[in-house]
């Protein structure tokens, strides 16, 4: 999952480990195109976790910076590089 | 090198920079302002730092961190400013910093005057912060002392990873005498615990916070193993006159030099008296002592306060003998006379 | 070329730590902090700018007391956990030793503003090269939630339990600006972690804060206002409307102070590992000085007194130094304790051909008197077959004591005979030699050479010391 050449979902995409979510929800409220959401069950840790719904994801990064928790949220996207 | 002619309190920052420390931080307060001054004028010619810090409070913390970044440091103070650090003081054996500290004791309690005692004893050399800690405490009681003491004691220092306090008074960091520094330079030594702000060291973490129970009992018996260890090999003393002495004086710093006169004049008048002088205060000279209890009949406590040493004298002679006391306090340094009159009052007392 | 696509991966900086081995317990993935706490926030920003400037292995974090106090769990630098509010001292001492390392002192609003205000406007003051992170929640977090000096009027807290009031606790204290009134720092940006607006300006704020740092051109302040979802007993949504609704308004957001431009790097000084700089530095002469003497010349403890300016100090040094230099033992301590009165400035000398016992004494058994007042002061205290040296040029009065060796030079004109009124001290010292042979003449001259570098006020000082000399061998 960290490494990104295994990534193979549509990007840009976001990534949520589900243990390290505290629930918070403040990545939820940051999210402009409004694809992250509570999940209803709970995780490890006893939260609610953050869930994205797998379609929507702009890359935009808000949630990375707006969660808390350093390993929580991973934005995966495209970047055009000249060989 | 020859001999300089030389305040003790200068001679400190001359011995702590041939020591290689490169950094000061202190807070300017009688008497001990002389070291102070001395290092703001020495230590930039080499490229050291002089900072005089906003408190006492900010200086010790200022040590902290050049001791964490594996500098050698000093600070020094006098009494009031040394309750300040406090705080500091504890920071650095729990973090197991190591530093040299400067005591130019003054008379107390609270402002008290800035005419010389030795009643900063039980906070130097009991602890004095919070917690289960020691410092090593050396007492000089000449110029040369204070010398020899400050390299000795940053070797300590490093050695043990505590800090290391000089004991003195400001009749000894004010009396200039002759000094031979020493002929070599001794940069400091590199500590791989430190935090050097590089990669080698960037797993390093100073620290005096150990959140489990476990990891904090761990902490204060290697802490303890580490005073034990000092107390076994790091006592020193001299003995004058005391291999026949039916009576012996205990006593450090401007006291056993006033002592020295009146052991000298007695002796002279046939007394068979004698002193034992703690050069280490903590660890206290025990064995010596113990030793001199089989043979002496009575001891006599002289110190400038009203009675902080000579608990430890009767805890290392484990009470064998009588301990008489000659106290003084208000910064009033002992005339001769007085220790002799209170030498002959506990010689007629206990032997007759 | 064709451009071609790689995949990026927004996530944790390298400068936090993959697991974090310092926590206790088994979760060694999520931070200590509570839901929605803003600290989060801002390690994830420093660490962030640290990673993307290659600066993580230089740097050294402060960890405070307070909810970071565990901020040495997360960050992959060197680390050094400091004393409640100290940790801007704690940090002069680093910047101090490692110049060239990043200082980050990371501190929150009890720690800062209360308990260590002092260290932080003073290391604010001398332009530390450090950059401090003031994260400002309104409220002591560790403790359970008492009131900080940030905590706003009317907030409940544990201790302003029916909200804090004017009266009782005044207004709260505006960091940002008190640092800002002061002329060395560099940079003061106050910041929140609330929107994502906002989360961005500050995350260029700490960069731009690091850079300044790299680029040694100073103190650095960023003030963070941030959310304590717990400690103010609210959902971490409301947290942050609470912040632009309560707190923004009070604490005004933006650039306070930026000097940037216009200031140069400082490059602090490294200390040398020269021996030969070192010695020189110190004014300390190689060679030996002459160990011990075999000549039995006894203890003399001599007093020298005199009016300030009289260089009664001065003569006592000089002779100090001259007994040393001639293998004897020597003590100089100049007016200390009770036993100063008198209004005079003297000292106490004592040379000697054995170990000296204290350098204080209550009894000399040499008296040099410059002016009346000395005499008075210290006549009685001589030693019967002592010796007194009255300046006869000022003191009128006879010496009192019968059982003592009186010698009545005149001192000051001696020395105003010779043109150099202030060589009374010298004449003094020549007296005294001239009168009692403690050592030859010829060391107070070698002490004169070294310590007077005019050459004609060395010769007047020679001929001053002569003129006492040939005044006592004449007596």
């Amino acid at each position: 999952m960290e490494n990104p050449a295994n990534v193979k979902k549509k990007l840009p995409t976001v990534e949520i480990d589900l243990n390290q979510c505290k629930g918070c929800a403040l990545c939820i409220e940051s999210c402009m195109p409004k694809v992250l959401s509570l999940s209803p069950a709970y995780n490890q840790l006893g939260y609610q976790y953050a869930v994205y719904g797998g379609n929507g994801c702009t890359g935009c990064e808000a949630c990375y910076y707006a969660c808390p928790e350093p390993g929580a949220i991973a934005v995966y996207k495209e970047k055009k590089v000249k060989a | 090198m020859k001999k300089e002619l030389i305040k003790g309190n200068e001679a400190v920052v001359k011995a702590a920079i041939l020591a290689g420390c490169t950094h000061y931080f202190g807070y300017p307060i009688t008497p001990a302002s002389e070291i102070a001054q001395a290092a703001a004028h020495y230590l930039p010619l080499i490229g050291g730092t002089f900072v005089q810090a906003e408190s006492e409070v900010a200086a010790i913390n200022m040590v902290y961190g050049a001791a964490s970044a594996g500098a050698r440091v000093l600070t020094a103070s006098s009494s009031p400013g040394m309750s300040l650090k406090q705080e500091g003081i504890s920071y650095l054996a729990g973090a197991e910093l190591p530093a040299v500290l400067v005591d130019v004791m003054r008379a107390g309690p609270g402002l008290g005057n800035i005419w010389p005692e030795q009643s900063d004893y039980n906070q130097m050399v009991k602890g004095g912060g919070h917690g289960d800690y020691k410092n090593i405490v050396l007492a000089p009681n000449c110029a040369q002392e204070m010398c020899d003491m400050t390299l000795e004691a940053f070797d300590l220092a490093d050695k043990y990873r505590c800090t290391a306090v000089l004991l003195t008074d400001g009749s000894i960091g004010q009396t200039m005498e002759p000094v031979e520094f020493p002929d070599e330079f001794r940069p400091a030594p590199y500590k791989d615990w430190a935090v050097y702000g590089d990669a080698k060291t960037q797993k390093n973490l100073i620290s005096s916070i150990y959140m489990s129970i476990d990891a904090l009992q761990a902490l204060n018996r290697r802490l303890q193993q580490k005073y034990a260890e000092i107390e076994l090999k790091e006592q020193k003393w001299e003995d004058f006159m005391t291999d026949d002495a039916e009576l012996v004086v205990v006593a450090y710093g401007i006291t056993s030099r006033v002592a020295q006169n009146a052991i000298e004049e007695l002796r002279a008048e046939g007394r068979k008296v004698g002193m034992l002088r703690p050069k280490t205060l903590f660890p206290f000279p025990k064995k010596r002592l113990a030793e001199i209890a089989q043979t002496a009949k009575v001891f006599l406590a002289a110190e400038m306060s009203a009675g902080q040493m000579i608990d430890d004298v009767k805890l290392a002679i484990e009470c064998k003998r009588p301990v008489e006391f000659y106290g003084t306090c208000g910064g009033s340094i002992p005339t001769v006379e007085d220790i002799k009159n209170s030498i002959m009052a506990a010689y007629k007392k206990r032997i007759g | 070329m064709e451009p071609s696509t790689i995949t990026v991966k927004k996530g944790k900086p390298e400068a936090i730590y993959d697991t974090f081995e310092r926590k206790a317990g088994k979760d060694k993935l999520t931070t200590h902090y509570c839901p929605g706490c803003g600290h989060g926030r801002v390690h994830k920003l420093v660490a962030e700018a640290l990673s993307d400037f290659g600066l993580t292995d230089k740097t050294i974090f402060i960890s405070p007391v307070g909810c970071s106090v565990f901020a040495y769990y997360y960050m992959n630098t060197g680390n050094v956990q400091a004393p409640h509010g100290r940790a801007p001292a704690v940090g002069t001492g680093l910047c101090r030793v490692r110049p060239d390392s990043v200082v980050i002192s990371y501190q929150g609003d009890g720690d800062l503003a209360a308990i260590g205000t002092a260290e932080i406007i003073h290391a604010a003051n001398r332009g530390e090269n450090m950059m401090v992170i003031f994260v400002n929640n309104a409220i002591y977090g560790m403790t359970g939630g008492q009131m900080a000096p940030t905590t706003m009027v009317g907030q409940k807290t544990q201790t302003t339990p029916r909200g804090r009031t004017v009266m009782n606790e005044g207004h709260p204290i505006r960091m940002a600006e008190l640092i800002s009134g002061l002329e060395a720092p560099v940079y003061v940006e106050r910041c929140a972690v609330t929107d994502t607006k906002n989360i961005m300006k500050t995350r260029k704020a700490i960069r731009k804060a690091v850079q300044l740092q790299a680029e040694k051109k100073g103190f650095s302040f960023i003030e963070i206002l941030s959310a304590c979802p717990t400690g103010w007993k609210m959902t971490p949504k409301d947290s942050i409307k609470w912040i632009q609704d309560n707190l923004e308004p009070y604490f005004k957001l933006g650039t306070i102070k930026d000097v940037s431009a216009e200031r140069e790097p400082m490059i602090k000084p490294v200390p040398t590992n020269d021996a030969e700089a070192i010695y020189s530095a110190l004014g300390l002469q190689k060679g030996k000085t002459k160990a011990s003497t075999d000549r039995a010349i006894g203890e003399k403890r001599i007093k020298i007194a005199g009016f300030g300016g009289q260089g009664a100090l001065t003569a006592g040094v000089m002779l100090a130094n001259a007994g040393m230099n001639d293998g004897l033992h020597v003590s100089w301590i100049p007016s200390y304790g009770p036993e100063m009165r008198g209004g005079t400035a003297n000292c106490s000398v004592v040379i000697s051909d054995r170990r000296i016992g204290s350098p204080v004494f209550e009894s000399p058994n040499v008296l040099i008197a410059m002016n009346g007042p000395s005499l008075d002061a210290f006549e009685a205290d001589v030693t019967a077959g002592g010796t007194i040296i009255v300046n006869s040029s000022i003191v009128e009065r006879k010496v009192k004591r019968s059982d003592v060796k009186v010698i009545c030079a005149p001192l000051t004109d001696l020395a105003a005979d010779l043109g150099i009124k202030a060589a009374a001290n010298s004449v003094a010292i020549g007296v005294y030699l001239g009168h009692e042979k403690v050592f030859e003449r010829e060391r107070i001259y070698d002490v004169l050479k070294t310590s007077l570098k005019k050459k004609e006020a060395l010769a007047l000082n020679i001929q001053a010391v002569d003129a006492g000399y040939a005044f006592a061998q004449g007596k």
